[in-house]
């Protein structure tokens, strides 16, 4: 259940574009076309699959202060903290250079659809920055951060290829020149926010029904939690038996 | 001018307005936009970026002759973290709160697209002085934008600039608040700094005709 509220925070609450404007530079760069727009959005999606996690273990048992201490007594007061940054980006590097190696070699199709974008997405900012805010929200399990990674990038995805969806048919329209391309983008980016801050309130605000995407839920939760309760409650009436 | 000659002025003086890094190049919005709630973090982050880009593009063009052009991204990188690391630290020293602030957008520096963009297209190609006036140049040019947005959205948000309430104050109705007037909370808010940034570009392309795109 936790899972499923990450998820959709991740997606709409979080939204990396809409609510910390990270990759916004490739976001205004690539969204000129749908088809290269969803080329970088999968692109975004795999890498922050990939590297949130990876540095999520890393920053677990190298970085954070005492996460050493697996190596030894004398180790466990060393704060490595400050070297997350250059660590972070070191990971991101290579794995953009190994997934690209890698689906070169066993997914020609895959490769040229994303070829062109896999190098770029080094120097994306929504890629470190799932990193970073991996980091600084103290995600706490490693699938948590798996799942972080993954909603974060499809949060992106759906952010590009909505923009882009836009900005083909806004071509057909009168915008006043001087804000026509850049200018005209950054200001329905603007307006989408706005729409996407409605979604705060998903998860924070409203009565139960609303917390649950899915309706229904809630009562399986309940369920399970009277069977937990009872099976702890036939544990312990066992044990005074014992 | 004795010091700069007029090409080298050209490399400080195009990027403040005409081939500006944010409303022309399109690079670096990332962290100018999510910052930009108040004129002080602004100040700091444009500090920062003029200090690593000043530097990065000294060390990067020292070296351009040495790197293999394969793995010249990853060295731009390292070249870029180290720096950032060294602007986190020191804020960490000197200003705790601040840096608190900022949170994750200090690191977000190292991503910035107007560095590598800086190191890709100058650095690598000049040499170390004129790198470090184009370097200058643009991080200034990124300052400009971030500290307009800032001073209109700490202005207009909370009626304060650097913490100092210069509209006067709120709740004992003085100042201009006597007459009615009220903050606009909304300019706090993220979507705002999107929004005042098409505003500049608008305002820029309409007084310099040449800028307008076809769509």
């Amino acid at each position: 259940m936790e899972h499923l509220e990450l998820f959709f925070k991740s997606i709409f609450v979080d939204n990396m574009v809409f609510a910390t404007f990270l990759g916004m530079c490739s976001y205004l760069a690539v969204s000129k076309k749908v088809s290269t727009a969803v080329g970088l959005g999968a692109a975004v999606i795999f890498v922050l699959t990939v590297t949130v996690p990876i540095n999520w273990l890393l920053d677990q048992y190298i970085l954070q202060e005492g996460a050493l201490s697996w190596l030894g007594a004398e180790y466990a007061s060393y704060d490595l903290s400050f070297l997350s940054f250059i660590l972070f980006i070191a990971t991101i590097a290579t794995m953009v250079q190994l997934v690209e190696i890698v689906v070169e070699r066993f997914s020609p199709a895959l490769y040229n659809s994303l070829g062109i974008f896999l190098p770029l997405i080094a120097v994306n900012c929504a890629i470190l920055g799932g990193s970073l805010f991996m980091q600084s929200r103290e995600i706490e399990s490693f699938t948590f951060a798996l799942n972080y990674g993954f909603s974060s990038g499809i949060g992106w995805f759906l952010a590009i290829l909505a923009i882009a969806a836009i900005r083909e048919k806004i071509r057909y329209s009168n915008v006043p020149a001087p804000l026509r391309g850049l200018g005209i983008t950054f200001i329905i980016t603007g307006l989408m926010a706005i729409g996407f801050m409605s979604f705060g309130g998903m998860l924070t605000g409203g009565d139960d029904g609303e917390k649950n995407p899915e309706g229904g839920t809630p009562t399986v939760e309940v369920e399970k939690v009277i069977e937990k309760d009872t099976e702890a409650a036939q544990a312990v009436v066992s044990e005074k038996n014992n | 001018m004795g010091l700069l000659s007029k090409k080298d002025a050209k490399l400080i003086l195009d990027p403040l307005a005409d081939d500006n890094p944010i409303t022309i190049q399109v690079l670096g919005i990332c962290s100018a936009l999510a910052i930009t709630a108040q004129l002080k973090a602004s100040i700091v982050m444009s500090i920062s970026v003029i200090f690593v880009m000043g530097m990065g593009n000294v060390v990067i063009s020292l070296m351009r002759n040495i790197i293999p052009s394969k793995i010249r991204i990853i060295v731009q990188l390292v070249v870029v973290a180290t720096l950032v690391i060294i602007v986190d630290q020191v804020l960490k020293a000197f200003s705790y709160q601040l840096s608190k602030e900022l949170g994750a957008f200090i690191g977000l520096i190292i991503t910035n697209c107007i560095i590598m963009g800086r190191f890709e297209a100058f650095a690598l190609g000049n040499g170390i002085w004129r790198s470090f006036l184009d370097g200058i140049g643009n991080a200034l040019g990124y300052g400009v934008i971030l500290i307009i947005v800032g001073f209109f959205r700490e202005l207009l948000g909370s009626g304060t600039l650097l913490g100092f309430p210069v509209l006067g104050d709120p709740i004992k109705k003085s100042g201009v608040y006597s007459i009615g007037y009220e903050n606009n909370g909304f300019m706090l808010l993220a979507p705002m700094a999107l929004i005042v940034v098409g505003i500049i570009i608008w305002v820029q392309r309409s007084r310099n005709k040449a800028l307008i795109e076809e769509h």
